[in-house]
């Protein structure tokens, strides 16, 4: 049976693990070859262990055990050129770009009152503009595509509703919104889809850390753990799950960039167990 | 191994056009059917409607793929019809995992002796039908304790009332299409718990015989606000029925198993302008 992305060329930032990850694999079981970035590095204001070139290492064997070519590098999605050189360095290798996953992001909450320039830059500066930087690099290569391609924006529930103590995460990922819509217009001539993913709780590094179990759980502070932090998770959704997994947003994210949604652009596709219609 | 093997799939409309596509395309991943369709012309439509053959070649497609199907000719209005049409096929198929709210009609272009008549008969078929399609299987849904998925087919005219000329047909249909959403959400939020999946898809133009006709053809012809009805932002005007078909596919298989309370346009970028 071939592939739903056979032959295709996937850019995927933030690739080390999580979501990114798991897009890389899925991409590939369906037959991508994948130009994979991370920052693989700590930025100061994150408050949970970012991930390492180990990470990165693990996504590459993955990826070439599936028997699909990988070009992997270490890039922070700030910076314009070095994303632009990763990403061209693996076009030349792979042979074109078809598709793009904008998933590289981090968390960090605080009161409003409270956010600090830096969390502040911090957060606009990798999930927001490192979105417009990852696509403002890509669309040269979409377009040269004769057959057009698709990108795919990874914003967050917080992306369409509030929620409190993280002003700066859901002003970035409503920017994402504004960003996709833009580029669905812009694009669409060229037979470029763009969409965005709007996830609910995904189980990885970024929510499974002491940090956010103690948001739950402000009785236990940072000494809470995953069980005590589930029921608390659980009621966000109005499906009876605390979190989803990383292979459900890679699932619709084949779905968006594949030809099974040619005609699917412009939209903001929860997957989020009910959480907003919650 | 197909996406939906063992499973059971209700679809009204499954006479022709996207409805057939909905109940092959399912059938091609390993489900049964029981299709609904009411195989005649409503008063207020000047296109032709489905037939009962129209009905047989759809039970003769998905039989050709070796899956069965339970047809039957019932109109989705009348309720204790459904209730009887619904029980008849699970008798023979087997409980329901899947629900398929397609049927409807678009009075757009056909004569409107009587507004009062037009818009009642598209709320009608379009929202109570859809009402009447999730009530008839819900409750069995919940008692099963298997979970399940339901799609309504909503329209870009579900979230936009662009191009709208003020008549009776263009209002109804756009209210019923919206009031789609707001059945979706209700039934999100009341079967969520039980693990049934509720979303919409609202597709832009697409070939079947409900558009490509002489009424809805010169309609759009004739009527200028109505080329903003069909305006994508892709290089396209008409899609395929698969493509919305691929989308259900997509929402009911467990690619889709966290999704729920989704509006998913499928509409090349038509609501996204
Ligand atoms: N986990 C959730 O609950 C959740 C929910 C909704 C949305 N999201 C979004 O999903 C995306 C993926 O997150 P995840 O859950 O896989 O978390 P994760 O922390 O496991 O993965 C994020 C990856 O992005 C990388 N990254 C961060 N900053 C970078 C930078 N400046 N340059 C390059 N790479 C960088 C990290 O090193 C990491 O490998 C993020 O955009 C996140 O905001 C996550
Ligand atoms: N074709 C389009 O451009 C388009 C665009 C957006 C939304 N839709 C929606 O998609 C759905 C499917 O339409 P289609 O394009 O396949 O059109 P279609 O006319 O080919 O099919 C609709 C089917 O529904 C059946 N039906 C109508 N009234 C019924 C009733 N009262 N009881 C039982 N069955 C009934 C018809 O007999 C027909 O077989 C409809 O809800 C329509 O409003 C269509």
């Amino acid at each position: 049976m071939t592939g739903l992305l056979e032959g295709k060329v996937a850019f995927i930032t933030g690739a080390a693990r999580g979501q990114g990850r798991s897009h890389a694999v899925r991409m590939a079981e369906e037959g991508a070859d994948v130009i994979a970035v991370d920052l693989c590095a700590q930025i100061g204001t994150v408050p949970y262990g970012m991930a390492t070139p180990e990470d990165l290492a693990e996504t590459v064997r993955q990826v070439e055990a599936l028997d699909r070519r990988i070009v992997a590098s270490t890039v922070d999605v700030r910076d314009s050129a070095g994303l632009q050189s990763a990403l061209d360095d693996g076009v030349a290798q792979l042979g074109g770009l078809d598709v793009v996953s904008a998933n590289a992001g981090v968390f960090s909450t605080a009161r409003f009152e409270d956010l600090t320039d830096d969390q502040w830059d911090d957060m606009i500066g990798v999930n927001l503009t490192g979105v417009f930087r990852t696509a403002r690099a890509a669309v040269p290569h979409l377009k040269a595509n004769p057959d057009g391609g698709a990108m795919v924006l990874t914003s967050s529930t917080a992306g369409v509703k509030g929620i409190p103590n993280a002003a700066h995460y859901v002003a970035a990922k409503h920017g994402v919104v504004g960003l996709m819509k833009t580029l669905a217009n812009e694009l669409a001539p060229h037979r470029i889809r763009v969409n965005s993913l709007h996830p609910t709780t995904v189980d990885t590094d970024m929510i499974q850390n002491p940090a956010m179990y103690g948001l739950f759980r402000p009785d236990l502070g940072t000494s809470a753990t995953r069980e005590d932090a589930e029921a608390g998770f659980r009621t966000t959704n109005k499906l009876d799950v605390p979190w989803v997994e990383s292979i459900d947003i890679s699932n619709a994210l084949v779905w968006l960039c594949s030809d099974l949604a040619r005609y699917v652009t412009g939209v903001q596709l929860p997957v989020d167990a009910g959480n907003l219609v919650k | 191994m197909g996406k939906l093997e063992g499973k059971v799939a209700f679809i009204t409309g499954a006479a022709r056009g996207q409805g057939r596509s909905h109940a092959l395309r399912l059938a091609q991943e390993g489900a049964d059917i029981i299709a609904v369709d009411l195989c005649e012309q409503v008063g207020t439509i000047d296109y032709p409607m489905s037939t009962q053959e129209d009905l047989d070649e759809t039970v003769r497609q998905v039989e050709a793929l070796d899956r069965r199907i339970h047809a039957v000719k019932v109109d989705v209005r009348d309720q204790a019809a459904m209730k009887a049409a619904y029980a008849a096929g699970v008798a023979e198929l087997g409980p329901v995992d899947i629900v398929l709210g397609n049927a409807g009609i678009a009075p757009l272009g056909s004569a409107e002796p009587d507004p009062e008549r037009t818009f009642d008969e598209v709320v009608a078929i379009n929202l109570k039908g859809v009402w009447n399609t999730v009530w008839v299987a819900a409750q069995d849904m919940i008692d099963r304790g298997q979970g399940g998925a339901i799609v309504l087919t909503s329209s870009t005219q579900g979230l936009t009332g662009r191009g709208s000329d003020g008549s009776a047909a263009a209002i109804g249909y756009a209210a019923a299409k919206h009031g789609v959403v707001g059945l979706m959400r209700s039934f999100a939020n009341w079967l969520g718990p039980y693990g049934i999946r509720v979303n919409t898809v609202h597709p832009t133009g697409v070939h079947t015989p409900m558009v490509e006709n002489e009424v809805i053809g010169r309609y759009v012809e004739e009527n200028a606000d109505a080329a903003a009805m069909v305006a994508n932002l892709m290089p396209i005007d008409l899609i395929d029925a698969v493509d919305i078909s691929n989308a259900v596919l997509y929402l009911v298989s467990d690619d889709g198993r966290y999704v729920s309370g989704v509006t998913l346009p499928v509409d090349a970028g038509f609501t996204a302008r």
